[in-house]
């Protein structure tokens, strides 16, 4: 309880500013419309307008968790109305190129730390890659795979695993490299290989690297799942998309507070991976 | 796998060896001119300043640096090949023990990379368990361990493949001075029971004095042996013979040996 009350105090608070910001937001148009009417509105009565606009500039928080729970549960989860239909499409992109971007990741950090060429040409390319924007890529890449014919499920994945390989590569190498000179020339004493060093030391000291890897790296396959989407027909990320053409502001803030409980939860389940891992590892205490 | 003539001839031979690192600020002579024998079932101590070579020349003998003068052999061969037929335990001054291993896990180690059938990792692991006083501990992971009792497992995963030869860099220079007390008493026990070849290195007169055959002083700039000293002191060695006249004699004669090695750096 003792660590509830702060939680719950911020909570409150976002809230009471995210309402004072929906009605100084929303209020011209109210007034606009009275305006337009030729009539006068009391203060009482633009409160009350602001918060049950159609297409609020901000929709006030009650509006968004009714959105979400129209999207949830208004329609059949198949439907292409619903937001688990959505989130579902994102989320299975967002896997796909997780797994790629991981596998990816972990191979290009073994070929760094074992190969002194690698060690000086890949790096500076990895970080190079991440300084393009993504948002510039997305087209391009989509008008490429369209050609090919691949399924949209492929080009958003290919974002993704773009997105998530790279912390991947950064953890593991720093992972890989853990292992300090002692325990080296233990390995070494025994006549130890560099296979054997990597199975028997490398690998186990870089878990806990890449457990750490794996929670910004999923993060960011499931924006680049999103960004991937934007010319998509469905997921998280077409729903952005429509909601700002048609000015539907609810459902855009709803397609967001799903994306980011995605983000939450995905996290947290890496995070409870890592904690049975290490456990199971003996390496938590 | 023993040869008789090998097992008759010195465990370790070095004669003349240097050994100088190339630095930014020219080079460095961590040793230089190093001659020494040890035979088999000596404890050899190598004691000295810091810089005085002592644990390079261990690792030296490890094939972990290489001399680039002299002749240095190991069993009749060279570091390299030694290292290679894993003839050495080496004990590290930390216990390194792998984290997400438990003990017998690490004292497995060893035997897993070269090759030992699991029946006999099972044996072995029992064994030295036994020898140094840990039994019942094998199922604990590292960090559950006093750090007297991770130097202890350390030492049995040394002992694990039943080299002749231990190599040991300041084993228990990390830990305090009751655990030590005890460590070394067991130690010796170990060296009665093993007839192993010690190695081993200390910057602690008492260690040196009570644990070895001979203690070999050092002294830096350039690391060079000052003094060999052969211990009086009988092989069975109870903790209070510390306080004995014969003791006391050949601290003093290392201490001596340590200031000379100083005043002519000076």
């Amino acid at each position: 309880m003792k660590s509830a009350l702060p939680v719950v105090s911020v909570v409150a608070v976002i809230i009471a500013l995210w309402y004072a910001g929906s009605v100084w937001l929303n209020s011209p148009w109210v007034y606009d419309q009275a305006a337009r009417a030729g009539q006068q509105v009391s203060l009482p009565d633009v409160l009350v307008a602001t918060m049950q606009q159609d297409r609020p500039v901000l929709p006030a928080p009650h509006q968004v968790i009714k959105g979400l729970y129209d999207g949830i549960t208004g329609q059949a989860i198949t439907s292409k109305r619903s937001l688990v239909y959505h989130a579902w499409v994102t989320l299975s992109g967002t896997m796909f190129g997780f797994v790629i971007g991981t596998l990816m990741g972990i191979a290009l950090a073994v070929g760094i730390v074992h190969n002194k060429a690698m060690d000086l040409s890949v790096m500076p390319w990895a970080i190079a890659s991440q300084m393009i924007p993504i948002i510039a890529i997305a087209p391009m890449l989509a008008v490429v795979m369209n050609s090919l014919g691949a399924q949209p499920i492929v080009t958003k994945a290919i974002i993704s695993a773009y997105l998530s390989f790279f912390p991947v590569v950064v953890g593991m190498v720093k992972g890989l490299r853990s292992p300090d000179q002692m325990q080296l020339d233990l390995l070494r004493t025994y006549n130890a290989g560099q296979g054997t060093t990597f199975w028997a030391l490398r690998l186990p000291a870089s878990v806990p690297y890449l457990f750490t890897s794996l929670k910004v790296g999923i993060a960011a396959a499931l924006v680049g799942a999103i960004v991937g989407e934007l010319n998509q027909a469905a997921g998280i990320g077409a729903r952005l998309l429509s909601g700002s053409y048609y000015g539907q502001t609810v459902q855009i803030w709803a397609a967001l507070f799903m994306a980011a409980t995605m983000a939450a939860v995905l996290v947290m389940a890496i995070g409870r991976l890592e904690g049975v891992t290490l456990r199971r590892m003996g390496m938590a205490r | 796998m023993k040869d008789t003539t090998q097992s008759a001839g010195p465990v370790i031979e070095a004669r003349g060896v240097g050994l100088t690192f190339a630095t930014s600020d020219g080079p460095v002579h961590a040793l230089k001119d190093v001659t020494l024998t040890i035979s088999k079932g000596e404890f050899v101590s190598f004691i000295g300043p810091s810089g005085c070579g002592k644990t390079t020349f261990l690792r030296a003998i490890a094939a972990l640096e290489t001399p680039t003068e002299g002749r240095l052999t190991v069993n009749g061969m060279t570091p390299d090949q030694a290292r290679r037929s894993r003839a050495y335990g080496y004990v590290f001054q930390a216990a390194g023990l792998l984290p997400w291993r438990t003990i017998a896990g690490n004292i497995r180690l060893p035997l897993e990379i070269m090759g030992f059938s699991r029946a006999e990792q099972v044996e072995r692991v029992k064994n030295v368990l036994q020898l140094v006083d840990l039994e019942g501990f094998g199922r604990k992971f590292p960090w559950q361990l006093s750090g007297g009792m991770q130097q202890r497992a350390s030492i049995a995963r040394a002992l694990a493949f039943d080299a002749d030869l231990m190599l040991m860099d300041e084993p228990f220079g990390a830990l305090d001075e009751i655990v030590r007390d005890h460590l070394n008493e067991e130690l010796l026990k170990l060296w009665a029971r093993t007839g192993k070849t010690i190695g081993f290195v200390t910057h602690s007169i008492p260690e040196a004095v009570y644990l070895s055959t001979r203690i070999v002083v050092m002294s830096p700039r350039p690391g060079r042996i000052t003094d060999i000293i052969e211990s009086p002191l009988p092989r069975d060695r109870p903790l209070d013979i510390r306080d004995s006249k014969a003791f006391i004699e050949v601290a003093h004669r290392v201490r001596e040996g340590l200031r000379a090695g100083r005043s002519d750096e000076e």
